[in-house]
């Protein structure tokens, strides 16, 4: 049973994280930035409940604002370039970031064993759930709490004149400005919600295995990151929700038993997706 | 109301726009025309600062707009359509006009308070009312993508007006409508200046043009070649020239 407890954990992480990039991807920027909101979150929070001590709760919310705040500082300056050289603009971010915290020691003795992260041995013991007595499935309600309630923020904001405002920016950039709209403030918005989403989501991941490291915030997280929203549609939130069980649940874990050919199929059977559907995967067409 | 003093602007080598002088009074209907490739559509682009100029000043209400940002000049009262239409095709109609008010005054409706004290419906109202002047009225629920060109274009018009500008830039319009979309269109701008918005409209079509404006100017290579009412215009030699060919003076 705890196997599927992780597995739905699995999928409410990076269901968060999906949708951090969701909402930068309705402005039509592409962000590998989002690795980096995510890792900046896990260690700011994972720091607060071992080395400070403090609760979960207030140590997740630091971690939101610190992701919110990184890609703020990060919105202003990328969000000068577009397209490609966004990508190169963000991926070198969330390259600079991950190698900070290969390199990044700051430990602190507790009881007879060393706490806090230690470079490329990472981050390890970062127990808040286990020493409270939460349960694996306690946990689980915990993370999709959270992926409740961001999906029903980013819900009403797509129903609000904001979200047709990022989708006006997403759409046409010169239309957008010629109606009145402000790009920048509209771009560097919705990059700091989609950094305090990945920085919420870090902070669950941290604490939901215990153990980080500088590999679990590489590129292929940045891409996974992307790849959620893009292969559930942007139509709604829910595709990104229904992409990340398709690509968790049933192409990593389900096909598992296939061993090396699982990874043959995995591309495979995405590039599939994106053809047969490329609206998304549960969309009509044309909606 | 506007004004251009000596505005260029140079890509590269070539001269778009080239020490342009421009004076459009309040309340009038300014026609902009020229040959493909005169810079009228640029000119456009630098009133509404989508490209900065190279040399010279534009003021509006005798204020400099020269370092504002479009989304600004807007708010100020500068709205555009578009030579070659760009709406929010995945938005709908009713969103359409939603996403583009922003003047000062729906900003102001739109803050913490204003918004719970009828501000909300006030925004309503008047997209009601736009879709209404624009014909528009059934089909608020339809994506832009959906619509026919002349629906289009009634959208885009109704989109630019949602910003209540005092100036509207209208960049060939009437591309591609037949002759009754033509008098509709005639109509729909005589009743815009009725409401006291000024009006510099860039049109190819001379039926509208001549029928329309009180006053012409006629650019050739980015330099203004004549200005004077429709009548004079239509007399003039050089701009007969311009228009025909032939060798140049």
């Amino acid at each position: 049973m705890d196997f599927y407890f992780g597995l739905i954990q699995l999928i409410g992480v990076h269901t968060l994280l999906g949708l951090s990039a969701y909402i930068v991807l309705l402005t039509g920027q592409v962000s590998l930035a989002q690795a980096a909101f995510y890792a900046i979150g896990a260690y700011v929070s994972g720091m607060l409940t071992v080395l400070a001590e403090w609760h979960i709760v207030p140590a997740l919310a630091v971690g939101g604002l610190a992701g919110a705040a990184a890609a703020c500082a990060v919105g202003f300056p990328a969000l000068r370039v577009k397209g490609l050289m966004l990508v190169i603009a963000t991926l070198a971010f969330g390259e600079g970031v991950r190698i900070f915290f290969f390199n990044f020691d700051y430990q602190i003795a507790k009881g007879d064993i060393k706490v806090g992260p230690l470079g490329g041995e990472g981050f390890r013991q970062i127990r808040f759930f286990p020493e409270n007595g939460w349960t694996t499935f306690d946990v689980m309600l915990f993370i999709w709490l959270f992926v409740v309630l961001v999906m029903a923020l980013l819900w009403w904001f797509d129903r609000s004149r904001y979200g047709a405002v990022l989708r006006a920016v997403g759409e046409d950039e010169v239309a957008a400005q010629s109606v009145g709209v402000n790009l920048t403030a509209v771009k560097v918005s919705a990059m700091t919600v989609g950094g305090a989403i990945a920085g919420i989501a870090g902070c669950l991941y941290a604490h939901y295995t215990t153990h980080i490291e500088h590999a679990s915030f590489n590129v292929l997280v940045a891409t996974f990151a992307i790849a959620y929203p893009i292969v559930g549609g942007l139509q709604s939130v829910f595709g990104t929700l229904a992409a990340v069980v398709f690509v968790q649940g049933f192409l990593v874990e389900g096909l598992r038993e296939l061993g090396d050919w699982r990874n043959l199929l995995f591309g495979a059977l995405i590039v599939l997706a994106m053809n047969l559907r490329p609206q998304g995967l549960f969309w009509r067409r044309g909606a | 109301m506007l004004e251009l003093k000596g505005v260029t602007r140079h890509f590269g080598g070539v001269r778009a726009v080239d020490g342009l002088d421009l004076l459009v009074p309040e309340g009038c209907i300014f026609g902009l025309i020229g040959p493909n490739g005169s810079g009228k559509s640029t000119t456009v682009n630098l009133i509404t600062g989508l490209f900065p100029l190279t040399a010279g000043t534009i003021l509006f209400r005798g204020e400099r707009l020269d370092d504002l940002p479009t989304h600004r000049r807007l708010q100020k009262g500068i709205a555009r359509t578009f030579q070659n239409i760009r709406l929010f095709g995945r938005l709908t109609v009713w969103q359409n006009l939603w996403v583009a008010q922003n003047s000062p005054e729906d900003r102001a409706r739109r803050s913490f308070f204003a918004r719970w004290l009828g501000g909300r419906r006030r925004a309503r109202d008047e997209i009601a009312h736009l879709l209404e002047f624009s014909g528009l009225a059934h089909k608020a629920d339809e994506f832009a993508a959906n619509l026919s060109f002349g629906e289009q274009r009634r959208l885009e018009l109704a989109r630019a007006l949602a910003a209540r500008p005092r100036l509207l830039l209208l960049d060939e319009p009437a591309a591609g409508m037949n002759s009754e979309e033509i008098g509709q269109l005639r109509e729909r701008i005589l009743a815009l200046r009725a409401r006291g918005i000024t009006i510099l409209l860039i049109e190819h079509v001379m039926e509208l043009v001549m029928g329309v404006t009180d006053r012409i100017a006629v650019l050739n290579f980015g330099q203004k070649i004549a200005e004077g009412s429709p009548a004079e215009i239509q007399a003039d030699p050089v701009v007969r020239k311009a228009y025909l060919g032939g060798g140049a003076t």
